[in-house]
């Protein structure tokens, strides 16, 4: 366990050494995504200046989904994505071999591999978002809400996590759709919006079958003191089972990989 | 001249069958544009309770699908090929070829069209099926649909080729058309229809070329525009175009004389 934290360090520390030496990208980037932040908000700002309330949503509240969402995105497409997408063209070129030679779990050395840090300001975006939809609401979060929703945010990171591994492995097998990865970012563009406002088919495959209702929804619920214990329990064993079927789906293909070159 | 258009022919062939060969990746990127489905999910729940600002659910369903439709069918990626190449320095052989390199280009990202064609057509028949009452009734409207999405797609891939030549001489051109395409999906009305915007947004986004590049299309085939309208409308299109064309050349000519490839 201690190694596995200490590769964890090791990980992080040359993939942020290797961010931080492009210092105009940065700057660049980090406007780029200030800019994004407030794309995201149009819609939204121009919905609610139509009505007052949306699938049983009101603005403060659509603002805390979308809070969560900003946040999401950043992890998805400041570490998530930029590590996986080597991993694919690790496959292409066959280097993926010199990753699994080195004598720690290749899944945890691919996952960190790369890391944005200017993605940073999506969080920090976030945390504005939260701090104006409470000052709206006119209350702060009770305290065991903002536990409750760090925990399923926890969750909700692990089940990004999870889809974007299960999306890598199917890399292994069909090299050539390696631009998956952008669809599921495309995708995900779908859990801005609270799991209510699909309905029928939508709303059930949004919920179960590609758990993005898990990764704003609840979380934001959360935060707003609406999610039943129930709701959060089932969550958090949805997650935990989502992670296990995906390490056990990754081991599988890494098993049948056969690199690029036999 | 006919030797010209027969190399451009022969052009459009070959990207036709690289389009054709690598169907997997192309579908897949196909699917990734679903923003305006996204967009039609909000306002479709705005609207159960009744007409938001003249539009209903199926008034929204005919406007994002019809911006999905656009989209689909103008879509070009000249300006990340142009950074790789440059980047990689394989610009160096297109430069040695007795065409013009964005002739080349152009060709690539056009004949790519019939394959998003076949694509696009679900969303047709989706269209036709949820908002054919929606649809504009005057077939003259239909008529300059075609010269609209020419225009459309060139706007598009003359500002991609503007900010990829760009790219000679800065590194972050790319990040300049992220920039680009942010104001874009606010201002040409692929996020939100341009008439729900509050006035001075409107107005400004009533000058600006984005509109050419996806509203007006789209309003063509909602029949938003009498014939005047429309034409005058088009013309407009066509001028942003001619603009667009003669600053991708001065461009091209200055960066190209910046231009010494990588690793050469």
């Amino acid at each position: 366990m201690m190694r596995l934290l200490r590769v964890v360090r090791a990980q992080l520390r040359t993939s942020m050494a290797l961010a931080v030496q492009y210092r105009l990208e940065f700057v660049v980037e980090g406007l780029l995504a200030l800019l994004w932040m407030g794309v995201t908000l149009v819609p939204l700002l121009v919905v609610f200046g139509t009505r007052a309330s949306v699938a049983g949503w009101t603005f403060p509240e659509m603002l805390v989904v979308l809070g969560w969402f900003v946040a999401l995105k950043g992890v998805l497409e400041g570490s998530l994505s930029p590590s996986l997408l080597q991993v694919v063209d690790h496959v292409r070129k066959g280097t993926l071999d010199f990753v699994l030679l080195k004598p720690a779990d290749a899944q945890l050395l691919v996952s960190l591999a790369k890391i944005e840090p200017w993605r940073v300001i999506d969080l920090a975006g976030a945390a504005t978002i939260f701090a104006i939809a409470f000052r709206q609401l006119g209350h702060a979060p009770a305290t065991a809400d903002v536990l409750l929703a760090a925990l399923l945010l926890c969750a909700a990171v692990l089940v990004l996590y999870s889809i974007a591994i299960l999306v890598v492995s199917i890399a292994f097998v069909a090299v050539r759709v390696d631009n998956l990865l952008y669809l599921f970012q495309s995708v995900f563009d779908v859990a801005r919006w609270p799991s209510s406002v699909f309905r029928g088919a939508l709303g059930f495959v949004f919920t179960f079958v590609l758990p993005l209702a898990l990764m704003t929804t609840y979380p934001a619920l959360a935060l707003l003191g609406k999610l039943t214990a129930r709701t959060a329990a089932f969550a958090m064993f949805g997650s935990l089972a989502f992670t296990a079927i995906a390490r056990a789906i990754w081991v599988a293909s890494i098993r049948r990989y056969t690199s690029a070159s036999s | 001249m006919r030797r010209l258009l027969r190399t451009y022919a022969q052009f459009l062939r070959t990207g036709f069958a690289s389009a054709v060969a690598y169907r997997a990746e192309f579908l897949i990127w196909m699917f990734s544009t679903n923003m305006p489905l996204v967009m039609l999910a909000i306002w479709a729940a705005a609207a159960r309770s009744g007409p938001v600002a003249g539009y209903s659910q199926q008034g929204f369903a005919a406007y994002y699908l019809a911006a999905l439709l656009v989209r689909l069918m103008t879509g070009a990626w000249v300006v990340w090929e142009m950074t790789m190449e440059i980047r990689q320095g394989t610009l160096a052989l297109r430069l040695l070829r007795p065409v013009h390199p964005m002739l080349q280009w152009s060709a690539d990202n056009l004949s790519a069209i019939p394959m998003r064609g076949i694509v696009a057509l679900p969303v047709v028949g989706i269209l036709l099926w949820v908002a054919r009452a929606e649809l504009a009734h005057d077939w003259f409207s239909w008529l300059l649909l075609c010269p609209a999405l020419l225009g459309a797609w060139l706007l598009y891939f003359l500002v991609q080729a503007i900010i990829g030549t760009l790219g000679l001489r800065f590194e972050s051109a790319s990040s300049i058309f992220e920039a680009w395409l942010g104001f874009s999906n606010v201002l040409s009305g692929y996020l939100v229809p341009i008439d729900l915007f509050p006035r001075a947004v409107r107005e400004l986004s009533l000058v600006l070329p984005f509109r050419f590049q996806l509203s007006y299309p789209v309003e063509l085939m909602l029949g938003r525009w009498s014939r005047g309208e429309a034409l005058s409308l088009l013309a407009a299109q066509w001028a942003y175009v001619a603009v667009f064309l003669v600053a991708t050349r001065a461009v091209w000519r200055n960066g190209l004389r910046h231009y010494a490839a990588y690793g050469g």
